[in-house]
């Protein structure tokens, strides 16, 4: 019963979305303000809808329904809740469902703390939020249906893929479909704008939030993501240039590049034409994402649903939403008069060349991911692209970027002096350069990426920490309490500081991992002792566990490091029964400088068992890295600006969708 | 990065990549070894490298890599064997030849004409039009932008 109110309240939801994509816009063109006013109840309706069939569907998952089967397909009487419950979003039909309960989420958003937005803006905004609802229903009533019954259930379920039943993979997906679909708040904002053939500062502020909402879950559930991949797949790997995370990363560096482009239109009403195509495309590249992912169309580790038919269902929808999106920018993108001027060398021109990097770069992500595609269509030739490719073609842009950063960003708006911003980086530099100077000096190998990177970072972490100190006494020759004011500095400018830190600690951390990183792969006997780098790693023992749903080798396995003890340590070798599949449980130990990773494999023939060790410098700060982007995101997100509401008549927080 | 490995670990026999009895005695030849498997392409798996894969024939590539090794051919001659017989599909970095070179110019082209364009419009940008609110939302953009 409950399964049938939820998928009753689906199929509800598709109505409901239809009413909402179309009366009021046609409202806002008859400037009716009755037909007007359905946006936001509609907009509330849907997503009250959505979120009963999908607690439905999740009753069904927590209790295992077995008559649907979906949860035969994904779960097991025997997993534990929060993997059932995980296992909601663990499959194609389910996750596409969590997919279209955040896009109503964001049209419920919109109508909440929409009420300081322009009728019209707000009705057209809404609708083609509704818009996008209406056809996501569409896909998954018609095509991949959740709640289809089976007609002999059976005794039990065949368990959600054991790689999945994992805790930084079960918040993996909602945090990446929060970006996702976050970025069709400023594709809606976008389509309305041309509607109305009108974009100003207003507008932009309005639109930033959600960009920069969206642009934080991105990031964090990318770096979920390659956390799970680090610790689960046995060989510290974190980022593979696979199809599916390129189809997550060219999203995040087009919501990156405009939450950049944001800022010109709100602070100088310039850069509108540009803004709007950037907010067409990166919510195109979320389609083009969701495309990659669930067509099957380009070979990937991540294949999710592998279905012709909704393939061509998905590139229906993209080719809908990017191409009329686009004819629209063609007709009206000429409204967008530009009112701000600003010279050569300004904070304005630095952004437009941030803007350029990170464009091309998540151009040059898509032509890798999509070539194997083209080459087999236009020549025949079956070819691969991969990481050799990515590594080389992608990273000069970023190192580009992040060359500029810390001078771009303390140019002043309209007409900057490059050479004062210069001079006042030259301590920077020169310490950057030291620390660059000092890895090279230090390290064994004669390879350049650790030093560069090592550079490269500090030159951004530090320029990003000048620029935020040199905001307390530029503008006033006061040599009063400097620390003070900078406690009073906006949160934006802080925000902006936390998050070019976080990316200055990123490219460090990668390029310490590539460079610096210790390798060893070895078989031991129990009780052998053999040397990882500056440890000693002894087998003490092997034995057999049995976990609620699988079955476990684990090794205990002491490091020490001149003799003292550091870590014991247990990796383990796992063997999911009832989907006969083997998982490495790699055991880490996390430092601050380091992580020690030890990965147990098979017993071996003439005795002993086959053991990876790898010491990874600075692999935390990755993820550390973009925890901080993200944070740095969030307080930006909470500056004053955007709490006291963009002429909304109540103090309620905007822009700021869940948390 | 959802359903990584399905179809691999369906494959797989043993849970490692690169096991201990493939590897050389000799460190300069074996760190060869491992650069050349990590830019080979897994023919069977789904988009791995063979130096990741776990599949039987992941494990006959990265010994077929170290006997040519051993009998003395440079890396590009290994990758040229595996070529000759896999196809260029299995190379992770497509060769930069015929039309594989637009793939591999598109983003300096972009960029190129990225900062062109932003150049020229840049140096074309006319005196702004009239402003196109009108004088009751100018007014509150004003109140708007103060806040």
């Amino acid at each position: 019963m409950i399964v049938e109110i939820g998928h009753y309240a689906l199929v509800l939801a598709l109505m409901v979305a239809v009413v909402q994509s179309t009366l009021p816009m046609w409202g806002a063109h008859r400037r009716d303000a009755a037909l007007m006013a359905l946006a936001p109840a509609a907009a509330v309706a849907q997503f009250v809808l959505v979120a009963v069939s999908f607690a439905a569907l999740t009753w069904a998952f927590v209790v295992s329904d077995f008559s649907l089967a979906v949860v035969v397909n994904n779960s097991h009487t025997l997993k534990p809740m929060l993997y059932k419950i995980s296992g909601v979003w663990g499959n194609h039909e389910g996750s596409l469902l969590l997919w279209v309960l955040i896009l109503a989420l964001f049209g419920a958003c919109a109508a909440w703390f929409g009420s300081g937005l322009p009728a019209q803006l707000r009705a057209r905004v809404i609708a083609v939020q509704g818009l996008i609802g209406a056809a996501f229903l569409a896909f998954l009533i018609f095509t991949s249906n959740p709640f289809w019954r089976m007609e002999v259930p059976p005794m039990n379920g065949q368990d959600l893929n054991p790689l999945l039943q994992d805790p930084g993979l079960a918040f993996h997906p909602p945090f990446l479909y929060l970006g996702y679909v976050g970025l069709s708040m400023a594709f809606s904002f976008a389509v309305a704008a041309l509607i109305e053939g009108r974009v100003d500062a207003a507008w932009a502020r309005w639109v930033r939030p959600w960009t920069l909402a969206a642009w934080i879950f991105l990031t964090i559930g990318i770096a979920l993501g390659s956390w799970w991949a680090y610790y689960e797949l046995g060989w510290g790997g974190f980022w593979f240039w696979d199809p599916v995370e390129n189809a997550s990363f060219m999203p995040w560096l087009l919501a990156a590049a405009l939450l950049h482009s944001a800022i010109v239109v709100e602070k100088r009403e310039s850069l509108k034409a540009w803004t709007i195509l950037l907010a067409i495309m990166a919510f195109g590249f979320s389609l083009i994402g969701t495309f990659i992912v669930r067509s099957g169309v380009i070979t990937s580790v991540h294949s999710f649903a592998s279905d012709p038919e909704r393939g061509i269902f998905i590139l229906g929808i993209l080719a809908f939403f990017t191409g009329g999106a686009l004819m629209l920018f063609a007709a009206r993108s000429g409204a967008m008069e530009a009112k701000g001027l600003f010279g050569m060398v300004s904070r304005e021109s630095a952004l437009v060349a941030n803007n350029i990097l990170l464009a091309v770069a998540a151009l040059v992500v898509f032509i890798g991911t999509i070539w194997p595609l083209v080459a087999e269509m236009t020549m025949g030739r079956t070819v691969s692209v991969g990481e050799p490719f990515f590594n080389a073609a992608f990273t000069p842009f970023f190192v580009l970027l992040a060359v500029i950063l810390p001078a771009g960003a303390m140019l002043a708006w309209k007409r900057g002096d490059l050479g004062r911003a210069l001079r006042g980086l030259v301590p920077v530099a020169v310490l950057a350069l030291a620390l660059g100077g000092l890895a090279y000096a230090m390290q064994t190998g004669r390879s350049a990426l650790g030093p560069v990177g090592a550079a490269l970072g500090a030159w951004v972490v530090l320029g990003a920490l000048w620029d935020l100190w040199s905001r307390t006494g530029a503008r006033s020759g006061r040599s009063g309490n400097r620390l003070g004011r900078l406690m009073r500095l906006p949160r934006a400018d802080w925000g902006k500081a936390a998050a070019h830190s976080g990316l200055g600690l990123v490219i460090f951390a990668v390029a310490a991992m590539n460079a610096w990183a210790i390798e060893d792969i070895r078989v031991a006997k129990e009780g052998e002792t053999f040397a990882l780098g500056a440890y000693e790693v002894t087998l003490v023992a092997v034995h057999e566990e049995q976990g609620p749903n699988y079955m476990a080798t684990v090794a205990e396995m002491a490091v020490t490091r001149d003799g003292r003890p550091v870590a014991v340590m247990f990796p383990e070798k796992r063997v999911y029964p009832v989907q006969a599949m083997p998982t490495t449980e790699a055991a880490l130990d996390q430092g601050l400088f380091r992580d020690l990773y030890l990965v147990i494999g098979d017993a071996q023939s003439g005795g002993g068992w086959a053991v990876r060790g790898y010491v990874k410098p600075f692999a935390d700060w990755i993820w550390g890295g973009a925890m901080l982007m993200a944070l740095g995101g969030l307080l930006s997100l909470s500056d004053r600006r955007y709490r006291v509401a963009a002429g909304a008549r109540k103090a309620a927080p905007q822009g700021v969708p869940a948390e | 990065m959802m359903r990584l490995l399905v179809l691999m670990l369906a494959l797989a026999g043993p849970v490692m990549a690169v096991q201990p009895d493939e590897m050389l005695d000799d460190p300069a030849l074996e760190a060869r070894a491992r650069s050349i498997s990590r830019e080979v392409r897994c023919p069977v798996c789904q988009g791995e490298t063979i130096d990741d894969s776990n599949a039987q024939i992941s494990r006959d590539l990265r010994l077929i890599i170290r006997e040519r090794l051993v009998a003395g051919d440079s890396n590009q001659e290994v990758l040229d064997f595996l070529v000759a017989r896999y196809g260029e599909f299995i190379l992770f970095n497509p060769e930069k030849t015929g039309l594989n070179l637009i793939l591999w110019l598109a983003g300096p082209a972009m960029l190129l004409v990225g900062g062109a364009i932003a150049v020229t419009a840049m140096r074309q940008r006319r005196e702004p039009a009239a402003a196109t609110l009108t004088a009751e939302e100018q007014a509150r953009l004003d109140e708007i932008l103060k806040g």
